[in-house]
C-alpha cells in the first residue's frame, strides 16, 4: 500500500470496510489463536523533567505525591509478578534528573539475579536517550552496558506521533522523531529487540498519522526489529492538553489501517486498556492479532481518568466471545499455555 | 457464504436457515459491512435520536422477571409509585430543555392500580404538556390493562390514544417471543401470543408500535431467529412497526444474573447486524446507548443501525441492573457521536417525524 492510498483510506475509508481487509490481512498470518501475555508494569519513579502535555502522570521533584521506588519495592513487585504466572515486567518511568545509569544497571542485575526466568521488556527509547545523556555515553554505549546488566528488549512507548511538528506542539521537552527512531536502530543492531507504538488523537492530521507509520515501516525494512505494534489513544483526563478522546470509531479506523499498510510487522495489538474490554474484543475483528498484557499493575493511563480492570478469566472469556483461542504467550510471541 | 451474500444485495429475503448460518458464521466486519450495505439503500446516511424523557409510573410489579432489576414487592427497598404530581414534576423538570419533544413512559405491572390509575396520570400528562408527543406502554402493561380492567385490548388502546395522547406503543416486554423461553424467565406475564396481538390491534386502529428483543440470556440462537421471523411476518401483514431494538440481557442484580453472563461486544454487533438483515421490512434499527454503552453505540451505527435513541433525561431501569452508561446524554453529545462518523443526525419524534434535521 502506498502512502498515498493509506491516507486517503485513513481520511475517507469505511472502518467496517477496512476492518474486512484487515482481517483478511491478518488471516495470512495466523490461524484464529489470540495471544496475551502476563506481566506488570512497574514504574519505578514519576518524577519527570519531559513533563508532556498529554501526561498525567509525571510530577515535579518537589511534589508531594512525587515517589521514588526502591530496589526492594521493585523486586518485591517482581516477585508478585512471577507468584501471579507472569513472565515479564515492563520497567518505565519519568525522566529522573538525578539518577545515575548504575541505578539502572543494579535495577537490572538484581531482578534477573532473583528471577532470572522474568523477560526485562523494558524502558522506552525516550528513557534510553535520557539515561545516555545523563551518563555522557552514546546510545550504542547505554544499550549495550544495559543489555550487559539484563535487559532484554525495548517496550516502543515514547512513539506518540513520530512527526516533529506535533511533538513541538504536545511534548517539546521530550525527544524527536530523529531520536526515537536511532534509540529504536541501535537497539535491533545489538540483537535487542523492540516493539513499536502510536497515540492517535491529539488533533494530528491523517497525513501525519500515515508519517508516522512510514518512518515505522521504512526502519522495519532496514532492521526487522520491531515484534509489534501498538496504538492507542490519547487519554485526556488530568493533562495540560485536554480536550476530548477521540472516538472509538477513529481508532477502530486506525486500527484497520496499521495492520494494512505495516504489512512488514508481525503482531498488531488490541488496546482494552484505553478502549475498554468491548472495544478491546471488537479488534480482533479489525486486524488485530494479540491483546497485550492482562497487566497485574497499570498506573498511566490510570492517572489520566481510564481505569479498566481484566483478569485471565476476563481475557480468556473476551477472546473466546470473539470465537476465537486464547493463548498465554511470552515477550517474544511463543505460545506459553493454551485455555 | 457467497449465497447468502448474493442473496442479500439482490434484495432477496433470508430464509430461517440463512439466519442461523449469519448466527454461526464469525466473520464479524462481513457482516457488518453487510448490514452496513443494507442500510446505506435502505435508510441512507441520516441517523435519528429523539429528544425525549424516560416516565417509569412505578417500580412496583406482579410480574417480577427473572432478568430484571427494576421490579419490586410493596415492602421491597427502594419499591415506589408515582402520584399524578410526582409524574408532573418529572416532565416539568424535563421541559426545562426547550428542545423536549416527548415523552417514553413505560411502568411496573402495580398490583393493586386500576387502569384508570394509569389513565389518569397519562391524561393529566397530556393535559398539561399537550405538545409533548407521549410514547409508551408495551404489549405487557396493554395485556394487563385489559386483564384488570375487563375491557379488551382495542378498546384499552382506543382509551389510551384518545384520552392519554398516547402516539406509539414501545417495543419493551417481547423479550423472546417463544413461550418455552418465557414460561422460564417471565411466566407471569403476557405470553408471546398476547405481545403480537396487542401490535396487531395497535397497528390495525393506525397506531404504530417498536419491536424489541432481549437477548443474550437462555434463549438459543434458534429461538432469536424465530423472534425475528414472528416480527417480519407480522409486519408483513400489518407494516405498523416502525422500530426494532435489539436489548442485550444486562445480569447485574438480577436473578437470572446469578448464572448468566453479560452478552459480548461481538455478540451485541452480530445481532444488531443480523437484525437488520433479517427485518427486511423493518425500516429503522435502533442502537439503544444505554445498554451498548455509548461507543459500542457509535461502533453499532456502522453495523445496520440508524436510530441511536434519545437524550432520556434520567434512565432507571437499566441502571438497577447495572449499565454503566451515563444516565442521560446531551443532545450535542448525540450530535457529535452522530457527525463523529460522517453521518447526519435528525431529530424525530415518536413516529419518525424529522423535526429538526442539523
Amino acid at each position: 500500500m502506498t502512502t498515498q492510498q493509506a491516507v486517503e483510506l485513513l481520511t475517507h475509508g469505511n472502518p467496517i470496510e477496512l476492518g474486512i481487509q484487515a482481517d483478511s490481512m491478518r488471516k495470512k498470518f495466523f490461524d484464529e489463536t489470540v495471544t496475551f501475555i502476563i506481566d506488570r508494569n512497574i514504574n519505578y519513579t514519576n518524577i519527570c523533567q519531559s513533563q508532556c502535555k498529554f501526561c498525567a502522570f509525571w510530577k515535579k521533584i518537589d511534589s508531594s505525591e512525587a515517589y521514588l521506588l526502591s530496589q526492594e519495592e521493585i523486586l518485591q513487585k517482581v516477585a508478585e509478578t512471577v507468584a501471579a504466572g507472569g513472565t515479564q515486567v515492563m520497567i518505565q518511568g519519568g525522566l529522573h534528573p538525578d539518577l545515575e545509569i548504575s541505578y539502572y544497571e543494579n535495577m537490572l542485575r538484581a531482578i534477573k539475579k532473583n528471577f532470572p526466568q522474568i523477560k526485562i521488556h523494558s524502558f522506552t527509547a525516550t528513557e534510553i536517550q535520557h539515561f545516555a545523556y545523563k551518563a555522557g555515553l552514546s546510545i550504542l554505549e547505554t544499550l549495550k552496558r544495559l543489555q550487559a546488566a539484563g535487559l532484554d528488549s525495548l517496550p516502543g512507548g515514547g512513539a506518540e506521533i513520530l512527526v516533529d511538528e506535533v511533538r513541538r506542539k504536545i511534548s517539546p521537552k521530550k525527544i524527536m522523531s530523529a531520536d526515537w527512531l536511532n534509540v529504536m536502530e541501535t537497539a535491533h543492531s545489538i540483537g535487542m529487540e523492540s516493539t513499536a507504538t502510536m497515540v492517535i488523537g491529539f488533533g494530528e492530521t491523517m497525513a501525519q498519522r500515515i508519517e508516522h507509520m512510514q518512518k515505522i515501516r521504512q526502519l522495519q525494512e532496514k532492521t526487522g526489529g520491531f515484534r509489534a505494534f501498538i496504538s492507542w489513544t490519547f487519554q485526556p483526563g488530568n493533562t495540560l492538553l485536554g480536550g476530548e478522546k477521540t472516538s472509538s470509531w477513529d481508532y477502530m479506523k486506525n486500527l484497520a489501517v496499521t495492520r494494512l499498510y505495516l504489512n512488514n510487522i508481525k503482531h498488531i495489538q488490541g488496546s482494552w486498556v484505553t478502549q475498554g474490554e468491548r472495544i478491546g474484543q471488537l479488534t480482533l475483528a479489525f486486524g488485530a492479532d494479540d491483546l497485550g498484557s492482562i497487566m497485574l499493575e497499570e498506573n498511566v493511563v490510570r492517572a489520566a481518568g481510564t481505569n479498566y480492570e481484566m483478569s485471565i478469566n476476563k481475557m480468556v472469556n473476551l477472546i473466546r466471545g470473539a470465537g476465537k483461542f486464547p493463548a498465554q504467550r511470552d515477550t517474544e510471541y511463543n505460545v506459553l499455555k493454551r485455555w | 457464504m457467497k449465497d447468502i451474500e448474493e442473496k442479500i444485495l439482490s434484495g432477496e429475503r433470508l430464509t430461517r436457515e440463512d439466519g442461523l448460518r449469519l448466527f454461526n458464521c464469525n466473520n464479524l466486519a462481513w457482516l457488518g459491512n453487510m448490514a452496513d450495505t443494507v442500510r446505506k439503500k435502505k435508510c441512507g446516511d441520516v441517523v435519528y435520536y429523539n429528544v425525549n424523557c424516560h416516565v417509569n409510573l412505578t417500580n412496583i410489579c406482579t410480574s417480577r422477571c427473572k432478568f430484571c432489576a427494576f421490579g419490586r414487592d410493596f415492602e421491597n427497598q427502594g419499591a415506589y409509585a408515582m402520584t399524578k404530581a410526582e409524574a408532573l414534576a418529572v416532565v416539568a423538570d424535563a421541559i426545562k430543555n426547550p428542545n423536549l419533544a416527548g415523552l417514553h413512559i413505560v411502568s411496573g405491572l402495580h398490583p393493586t392500580w386500576t387502569f384508570e390509575n394509569y389513565l389518569e396520570i397519562v391524561k393529566a400528562i397530556h393535559e398539561t404538556y399537550p405538545t409533548l408527543y407521549i410514547k409508551g406502554f408495551t404489549g405487557v402493561e396493554i395485556t394487563h390493562f385489559a386483564k384488570i380492567s375487563g375491557l379488551s385490548v382495542k378498546e384499552v388502546l382506543i382509551k389510551l390514544r384518545d384520552e392519554g395522547g398516547l402516539q406509539a406503543i414501545a417495543g419493551g416486554g417481547a423479550e423472546i417471543l417463544s413461550d418455552r423461553v418465557r414460561q422460564i424467565i417471565c411466566p407471569k406475564k403476557a405470553t408471546a401470543a398476547e405481545w403480537l396481538e396487542v401490535a396487531k390491534i395497535a397497528h390495525g386502529l393506525g397506531i404504530k408500535t417498536n419491536a424489541s428483543m432481549l437477548y443474550g440470556h437462555i434463549e438459543t440462537l434458534a429461538e432469536r431467529v424465530e423472534h425475528l421471523i414472528k416480527l417480519r411476518e407480522l409486519q408483513d401483514e400489518t407494516h405498523g412497526f416502525q422500530n426494532f431494538i435489539p436489548f442485550p440481557f444486562l445480569p447485574k442484580n438480577t436473578e437470572l444474573g446469578k448464572t448468566v453472563k453479560q452478552t459480548s461486544m461481538w455478540d451485541d454487533l452480530r445481532t444488531i447486524a443480523i437484525s437488520r438483515l433479517m427485518l427486511d421490512n423493518f425500516d429503522n434499527i435502533k442502537a439503544y446507548w444505554v445498554m451498548l454503552t455509548v461507543p459500542v453505540a457509535q461502533v453499532a451505527l456502522g453495523f445496520g443501525a440508524n436510530d441511536i435513541d434519545g437524550t432520556i433525561h434520567k434512565e432507571t431501569i437499566l441502571h438497577d441492573a447495572g449499565a454503566t452508561s451515563p444516565t442521560a446524554l446531551s443532545e450535542d453529545n448525540i450530535i457529535k457521536i452522530i457527525r463523529e462518523i460522517g453521518r447526519i443526525p435528525a431529530a424525530v419524534d415518536c413516529n419518525f417525524n424529522i423535526l429538526r434535521r442539523l
